[in-house]
């Protein structure tokens, strides 16, 4: 049987120092401005840590053609991913994609029944949970009930057989970086859900896993928790420098968050990007249709003037796009335009516009408006019977900009905001 | 409801008195009666504890109560240990075939009449040979006792989340280990309530202690019986007080525990 240490958190310990004074600082300080002064320990200066390993483009954990099996289900299908040391990874997908059972797979809850998984160049894919260097961030946190918050950290340090001094410096040093000060002796049931979390954070940071694995972390928080969370959460990455795998269905979490992006449908991966290529070019419809609000025309492509495209659509007549770099196929395809990208006007556009760019304009009637505050979604309903969603900033504080139901409108987008997908 | 609830009626009243008569009024009057300093058990002769001096110095008596007492204890603990390991089978290990069978054979005891145990046990005793005594009592009571620790402590373990468990091997714990740091003392409650119901299960069995006892080895409730059916005599009153007395300590005990095991998880826990 292949054994990792389970001593590494301790093996690397007295190499550095010098690093945590500043790291334990200025976590402290960025990270809320209700924590008074006093909250920085004294003491935490002495301590080392391993230097932040800035994001490096060596790969760090290699998952290869991994199959995991549910009876007749596949949760996750030949599927396979490097993720880079020191990266910031989500694993987004809707619910039952498999994100999750590839997470416990990393973890070692589960093992796959085909392909391996490689940590540095290892096969841990049948290394049991405790003797992998990865720790993990449970969704409901699972801090153990009946631990005060100092024993929850001290927990996994205990079992590593670290010294008592050290485990003492080190729960001090997690107690700072998770802002837990003054609460180390409470119980987990006196905590709220914020200090939970955490709890839980700190408890599988301080380990110093090669990969943390965060399960869902944000959401049991409401949103403006939620909000501030995150930013912690990303502040934290990369001053330890460590690798941080997350799962979420929640977009605009991955999307704040994650330096790269993998968009899970049924046990593989439709997409793997930085949150921008996954947004503004995806890669597929699904990825398309998935990951924000889309306007979708089906039709056949041609070539157009000056090098683009011209694809003829039943919904919205020809439109000019820019021509993708993988040549199109003359099969039919589906151009996909955001809604922020369509701009309306109550008129032709501005004339220069006009003669700069060969747009594509849609005459329609606005059907429906819909008020979020900092932006305004209209759905235009075109002559030709289709929908047309457009999402506009309210960048005025007064409405003169606004469009009112009922209002002939003219919706329009340049060839640049297109993108061309197979179907 | 609410209004409901705090307002009790004169019939609730009634009904209640009823209720609670019905069913400790003979216990009460043997409580009573065995202080009394009449010979006649029927007849009132004043406060006295004679009967309770009397119980000290029946060799008998006293042997056959060290018996139950003996039988109790050993038995519950066997039963509390056998128990919790299938109760940790059937909700922790892998899904097996026939779990759904297993589970269902193990609580099937609990509604088995006594004397078709008694009988089972005492055939399979007498087709093994063994020496009837001390340890078949013993055997007998942990077969009828460890259902029932099994159902506590298995319903503990299904209110228990799965995933502390994990994050106790994620943080360096063997499954073994995992078990005993995080598992065990939440379920040490349920443990504690499943022996005690065990040690009063065994401690009052009449049908099946008889059918599995030999010569020279009665308990305490078989010693009463034989006793009993020679004419009530005012000692067996007294020695019912204190068996009365310690079962509902022990109740009180188990309840307790229960209560404070169901009020970790804030979830029903059974008793």
């Amino acid at each position: 049987m292949l054994r990792l240490s389970p001593g590494y958190s301790t093996a690397s310990l007295p190499a550095t120092t010098g690093q945590t004074g500043i790291m334990t600082e200025d976590a402290t300080n960025s990270a809320n401005e209700t924590v008074s002064a006093k909250a920085k320990p004294p003491d935490a200066a002495s301590r080392e840590t391993g230097p932040p390993a800035a994001a490096t483009d060596s790969v760090l954990l290699r998952i290869e053609a991994v199959v995991k099996k549910f009876g007749a289900l596949r949760a996750v299908d030949r599927l396979s991913l490097e993720i880079r040391g020191g990266e910031f990874f989500a694993l987004l997908g809707p619910s039952g994609c498999g994100k999750t059972t590839l997470l416990r797979m990393l973890a070692g809850f589960e093992t796959p029944d085909e392909g391996r998984i490689l940590l540095d160049g290892t096969d841990i894919a049948q290394v049991l949970p405790h003797q992998r260097p990865i720790n993990m961030m449970f969704q409901n946190y699972a801090l153990f009930p009946h631990l005060d918050v100092r024993d929850n950290i001290a927990f996994g340090l205990k079992r590593a057989r670290m010294p008592r001094a050290e485990i003492d410096t080190r729960v001090a040093e997690m107690v700072a970086l998770a802002r837990l000060e003054g609460l180390e002796k409470r119980k987990p049931d006196q905590l709220s859900g914020g200090q939970k979390q955490r709890v839980a954070l700190a408890r599988s940071l301080a380990r110093r896993p090669r990969v943390l694995l965060l399960d869902e972390p944000l959401a049991a928080l409401d949103k403006k928790l939620r909000e501030g969370t995150q930013l912690e959460l990303m502040e934290l990455q990369r001053r330890l420098g460590m690798t941080f795998i997350i799962v979420t269905h929640d977009q605009e979490e991955a999307m704040t968050m994650a330096d790269r992006i993998g968009v899970m449908n049924k046990g593989r991966l439709e997409q793997v990007a930085t949150p921008r290529k996954l947004y503004e070019a995806p890669g597929s419809r699904w990825v398309a249709e998935f990951v924000g609000d889309v306007n979708l025309f089906e039709g056949q492509a041609g070539p157009g003037a000056g090098g683009r495209l011209a694809v003829s659509t039943k919904d919205a007549g020809t439109i000019v796009v820019t021509a993708p770099h993988d040549p199109a196929t003359k099969s039919p395809v589906s151009v996909a335009v955001r809604p922020e990208k369509v701009k309306l006007s109550r008129g032709v556009p501005a004339s220069g516009v006009v003669e700069a760019h060969p747009i594509n304009r849609l005459e329609g009637v606005v059907t429906d408006v819909g008020y979020l505050g900092g932006f305004t979604t209209y759905k235009v309903k075109l002559d030709t019977g289709a929908v047309v969603r457009s999402s506009m900033a309210n960048t005025t504080r007064l409405d003169i900009d606004a469009y009112r139901s009922t209002e002939r409108v003219v919706a329009w987008f340049t060839p640049e905001d297109c993108v061309v997908l197979e179907q | 409801m609410a209004s409901a609830a705090t307002k009790i009626s004169r019939f609730n009243i009634v009904s209640l008195a009823l209720g609670l008569a019905f069913l400790y009024l003979p216990i009460a009057v043997l409580v009573i009666y065995s202080f009394n300093g009449s010979r006649l058990v029927t007849v009132w002769g004043g406060w006295s504890l004679r009967w309770y001096a009397e119980f000290f110095n029946d060799r008998a008596m006293i042997d056959a109560a060290w018996m139950s007492f003996r039988v109790a204890a050993s038995s519950a603990t066997i039963a509390t240990l056998l128990g919790t390991l299938a109760a940790v089978a059937l909700s922790r290990g892998e899904r097996f075939k026939g779990r759904t069978l297993f589970s269902g054979m193990l609580y099937a005891p609990l509604v088995m009449p006594e004397v078709i145990t008694g009988l089972s046990l005492l055939l399979l005793f007498v087709a093994i040979n063994a020496g009837r005594g001390f340890w078949t009592v013993t055997v007998a009571h942990t077969t009828l006792t460890l259902c029932f620790v099994a159902v506590v402590v298995q319903s503990r373990l299904g209110s228990l989340d799965r995933s502390l468990e994990e994050a106790a091997m994620d943080l360096g714990c063997d499954p073994v280990g995992a078990f005993v740091a995080v598992t065990l003392p939440r379920i040490l409650p349920a443990i504690i309530a499943g022996w005690m119901l065990a040690f009063t299960l065994s401690l009052d069995d009449l049908v099946i202690a008889s059918f599995t006892t030999g010569p020279g080895s009665e308990t305490l409730p078989i010693r009463i019986y034989s006793e009993v059916r020679l004419g009530v005599k005012p000692e067996i009153n007294a020695i019912c007080t204190l068996v009365i007395g310690l079962i509902a300590v022990v109740i009180v005990v188990a309840s307790l525990a229960s209560k404070l095991s169901s009020a970790q998880t804030r979830s029903a826990a059974p008793l």
